[in-house]
C-alpha cells in the first residue's frame, strides 16, 4: 500500500510508519519539523526490507493552508496514494485549558475543525481515484462526556461524528473511513501523565491498527479493552457519572 | 485519559528495591535531556544506578527516543538514538545478518545503557565490551549544556569515561556502532555437564579457546567434591550449510504474573532449583543449532522474573576474581559464599578477557562471578563480607548490578576511581549529573 502519515514523526503516527514500512509498504510522512521529519524517515529507510528511501514534507495541522500543497506532494512522491492516516493532534489537561481559554480554543481549532479540513482534503484525494483508505486518530475520551476530558473529548466525539458521517455516505463509493479510539498510549504526548491501567505500547497500538486498516474496519478501539470499558462507561446513569472522577 | 494521581511513585530497578521518585519519558533528547541529571533506559540494572537521586527525583526515560537514523548495509555501521532497544535491533537486523558486536545477558536493554554499563557478554574473551571497543561516536549532552560528539579519537578521555561511566559524564543522544556479519542467524552450541569447579575452570579455558560465546552456570550452594558443579555453554555462529536454510522463527514468552511471597525462596527452594538445572541436563555433552535467544537470552523468556523475588526485591552481585588469584582465589570466594548460605538461583560464571579502555568498565582477565540474592535484613552485612575478600583478592564488582556497596569499599577495589573522577571534575565540577548510584559511592551531592 501506498500511504501519507499526518504525524508520522512521533508518537502513534511513527509506530504505524514503522510497522508499515517493515512489512514492505511505501509510506510518505508529513509533520512539521524539516530536521524531524528527516531523522524519521532516516529511521524508516533503514527498518525498509528494500532500504529504499522513504519522502517527507512540511504539513502543520494549525495551518490549513499547507494541506493541500503537503498532499500533492505526497500523491507526487508514492506515484499513486491509497491511503492516508491522520495521527496528528494536540492534548492539553482540562485543568490547563480552564486556567487558559486561548489554549481551549487552539486545541478546539487544531483537534476538531482543522482535522476535518484535512480529512476533506484527503478524501476528495481519495474518492477521485476511486476510493482508498482513510484512517484518523480521534479518542475514547468522544465517546462520552466526561469531567477530565470536557474539552479534549469535545473535539474528538465532534471528529467521531464526522468520520462516521463520512463511512455512511462514501462507504459505497469505496472509501474505507477508520475511526481509531485509542485509551491511554505511553507516547511523548502523554509523557508528564502517569499511565492509568490498560495504558497501550505504540507498537502494540500500531498492529491493531494496520490490522484494522487491512481489513477495512470501521472503528477500532487500541488496546482493544478500552471497547469494553468504554461500552461500560458509556451506559452508566448520569447520577453515577455525576459522582466519579473518571 | 486519566487524570494523573498525586500519591507518592516510587521508581526501581531491575532487583526492585525502590525510591521516591518517577521517570519521564521524551522521543526528543535533545530538548528533553537540558535539564536533566540522569537518563534511563529501559531500567535493566539491578541496583541503583538508573535511579534519580533523592533531591532530584526524577530522571529522564530514554526508551521511546529510539530512531535509526543511519545504517550502512556495507560496513554495518549504525547510528541510532539511545534509546533504541537491542530487543528492537535484533529484530529488525539479526535475520538480515547483522548482530550486535557484543550483547549483555538480556534484549531488554538500550544502546544508551550497553554504553553506560559499557556491557559485556558471553564473548569477552575475543570481543571485550560494547562501548570501549565497539563504539565508533557518541553524540553527548555534557553538564554545562552543551551538544558534543566524542569517540576514541574525539574527546577520548570523555568517551572513555562515558563507556562504563554509568550516565555521570554526560547524557548519551546517539550512538553509533558497528554490527558485525553474522554467517546465519542461528548458534551452532555445545553445553557440558561439569562435576566441580577445578573441571569447571579448565572447560572455560579449553571452550573460550574454540569458541567465541562462552559462559557457565555454577550451583554454588553444593559444597565439598560437588563445589562449584555446573553447565557449561559454548557456541558459535552456525555456517549456512549446518542450518541449511531453516528459517528463524519467533519465539514465545510469558510473563511472570504476581510478586511471590518472599518466603517462597529460601535455601530450601534454591537449593532444589540448582539441583533440577544440573540434573535437567542428563548427558554429559550436547551439541547442535540453538535459537539465538535460548542461548544469548534464556531468562528473557519469562517476562518480569524479577517478581520471583517478591516484594523486598533482590540483588545480584556480581564481581571479578582476578587472574592473579588463581583457582584458590575462586575456590576460597565459593567456600566462603556457601559458608554464609547465600542462597542463590543461578550463578553465572565467566572467565573475561583482557582490560577496556573504558575508565570504569567492569571486566578485567579473571574469574567473573554473579549471584542473584533475595533482600534480607543481613543483605548489607553479606555484601559487605564479599566485598572484603573480594579486595584481598584485588577484585572489582560491577556497577550495573550493584546496590550494596559502601563507598570506602568501593575505592578501595577500584583505584581507577581517581581517574574518573578526574574527568568529571573537568565536565561537570559540580556533579550536575548524578544518580541514586553516585551519591551512594561517589559521595555526590544529594
Amino acid at each position: 500500500m501506498r500511504i501519507a502519515i499526518l504525524g508520522g514523526t512521533q508518537g502513534m503516527g511513527r509506530a504505524i510508519a514503522r510497522a508499515l514500512v517493515e512489512r514492505g509498504d511505501q509510506v510518505f510522512i508529513l509533520g512539521i519539523e524539516p530536521e524531524e521529519l528527516a531523522r524519521t524517515a532516516a529511521d524508516l529507510q533503514a527498518r525498509s526490507p528494500s532500504n529504499a528511501p522513504v519522502g517527507y514534507a512540511h504539513c502543520d495541522l494549525g495551518d490549513t493552508a499547507t494541506f493541500a500543497a503537503a498532499l500533492d506532494a505526497a500523491q507526487a512522491d508514492l506515484g499513486d496514494l491509497e491511503g492516508v492516516v491522520v495521527t496528528a493532534a494536540i492534548f492539553a489537561t482540562q485543568e490547563a485549558m480552564e486556567a487558559d481559554v486561548d489554549r481551549a480554543e487552539r486545541l478546539l481549532r487544531l483537534d476538531f475543525t482543522n482535522t476535518v479540513v484535512f480529512c476533506e482534503h484527503a478524501r476528495k484525494r481519495l474518492l477521485a481515484r476511486g476510493g482508498g483508505t482513510l484512517c484518523v486518530f480521534s479518542s475514547v475520551a468522544g465517546d462520552r462526556g466526561r469531567k477530565p476530558v470536557a474539552l479534549y473529548g469535545a473535539a474528538k466525539a465532534g471528529l467521531s461524528h464526522y468520520l462516521e458521517s463520512l463511512d455512511h455516505k462514501h462507504h459505497g463509493d469505496g472509501l474505507r473511513v477508520i475511526t481509531v479510539k485509542p485509551g491511554f498510549v505511553k507516547t511523548g504526548m502523554t509523557a508528564g501523565l502517569k499511565p492509568p491501567p490498560f495504558a497501550g505500547e505504540p507498537t502494540a497500538v500500531a498492529k491493531t491498527v494496520v490490522k484494522a486498516i487491512d481489513r477495512g474496519s470501521p472503528v477500532v478501539y487500541a488496546p482493544p479493552i478500552w471497547r469494553w470499558v468504554m461500552l461500560v462507561i458509556r451506559w452508566l446513569p448520569r447520577f453515577v457519572m455525576r459522582k466519579i472522577g473518571f | 485519559m486519566g487524570a494523573a494521581r498525586k500519591h507518592e511513585e516510587t521508581i526501581a530497578g531491575w532487583g526492585n528495591v525502590g525510591v521516591p521518585g518517577r521517570e519521564v519519558l521524551s522521543e526528543r533528547l535533545e530538548p528533553a535531556s537540558a535539564e536533566a541529571v540522569l537518563c534511563r533506559g529501559l531500567g535493566r540494572s539491578y541496583g541503583d544506578s538508573a535511579l534519580p537521586p533523592p533531591g532530584a527525583r526524577e530522571v529522564l526515560g530514554t526508551r521511546l527516543a529510539d530512531r535509526i537514523l543511519a545504517f550502512d548495509p556495507e560496513s554495518g555501521r549504525i547510528r541510532a538514538e539511545a534509546g533504541l532497544t537491542l530487543l528492537e535491533l535484533n529484530r529488525l537486523f539479526l535475520r538480515r545478518g547483522y548482530f550486535t558486536p557484543v550483547t549483555p545477558g538480556t534484549q531488554f536493554v538500550t544502546l544508551g545503557g550497553m554504553v553506560a554499563a559499557d556491557v559485556h557478554g558471553k564473548n569477552h574473551h575475543v570481543a571485550g565490551c560494547f562501548g570501549s571497543d565497539h563504539v565508533r561516536r557518541l553524540k553527548l549532552r555534557v553538564a554545562d549544556g552543551q551538544i558534543l560528539e566524542c569517540g576514541p579519537e574525539l574527546e577520548p578521555e570523555l568517551f572513555y569515561a562515558t563507556c562504563g561511566g554509568m550516565g555521570l559524564t554526560g547524557h548519551i543522544l546517539e550512538v553509533e556502532v558497528d554490527l558485525k556479519r553474522i554467517s546465519s542467524p542461528w548458534i551452532m552450541g555445545e553445553s557440558r555437564r561439569i562435576a566441580n569447579i577445578d573441571h569447571f575452570l579448565e572447560a572455560l579455558k579449553d571452550a573460550s579457546s574454540r569458541y567465541p560465546y562462552v559462559v557457565g552456570w555454577i550451583d554454588c550452594l553444593s559444597r565439598g567434591k560437588k563445589m562449584g558443579r555446573g553447565l557449561l555453554d559454548a557456541g558459535r555462529w552456525a555456517t549456512p550449510e549446518e542450518t541449511a536454510g531453516k528459517a528463524l522463527p519467533e519465539r514465545p514468552a510469558i510473563t511472570f504474573p504476581v510478586d511471590l511471597p518472599s518466603w517462597v525462596l529460601n535455601d530450601y527452594t534454591a537449593k532444589a532449583f540448582n539441583s533440577l538445572w544440573y540434573w535437567k541436563h542428563l548427558p554429559k555433552r550436547r551439541e547442535g543449532l540453538r535459537h539465538p535467544d535460548g542461548f544469548f537470552y534464556p531468562l528473557d523468556m519469562i517476562r518480569r522474573w524479577n517478581r520471583m523475588y517478591g516484594r523486598r526485591g533482590f540483588t545480584q552481585y556480581q564481581c571479578i576474581i582476578p587472574e592473579a588469584a588463581g583457582r584458590d582465589g575462586v575456590v576460597r570466594f565459593l567456600d566462603f559464599l556457601t559458608g554464609m548460605g547465600g542462597a542463590s538461583f543461578l550463578c553465572v560464571i565467566k572467565d573475561c578477557g583482557p582490560e577496556s579502555k573504558g575508565t570504569l568498565s567492569f571486566p578485567m582477565p579473571g574469574i567473573s562471578i554473579a549471584l542473584d540474592l533475595p533482600v534480607r535484613p543481613d543483605t548489607q552485612k553479606l555484601v559487605d563480607a564479599l566485598n572484603e575478600l573480594l579486595i584481598a583478592e584485588g577484585g572489582r564488582i560491577y556497577l550495573a548490578k550493584d546496590t550494596f556497596t559502601r563507598a570506602d569499599d568501593f575505592r578501595r577495589m577500584d583505584p581507577r576511581v581517581e581517574r574518573f573522577e578526574a574527568v568529571r571534575d573537568r565536565w561537570d565540577p559540580e556533579r550536575r549529573l548524578r544518580s541514586a548510584q553516585s551519591v551512594r559511592l561517589f559521595g555526590d551531592p544529594a
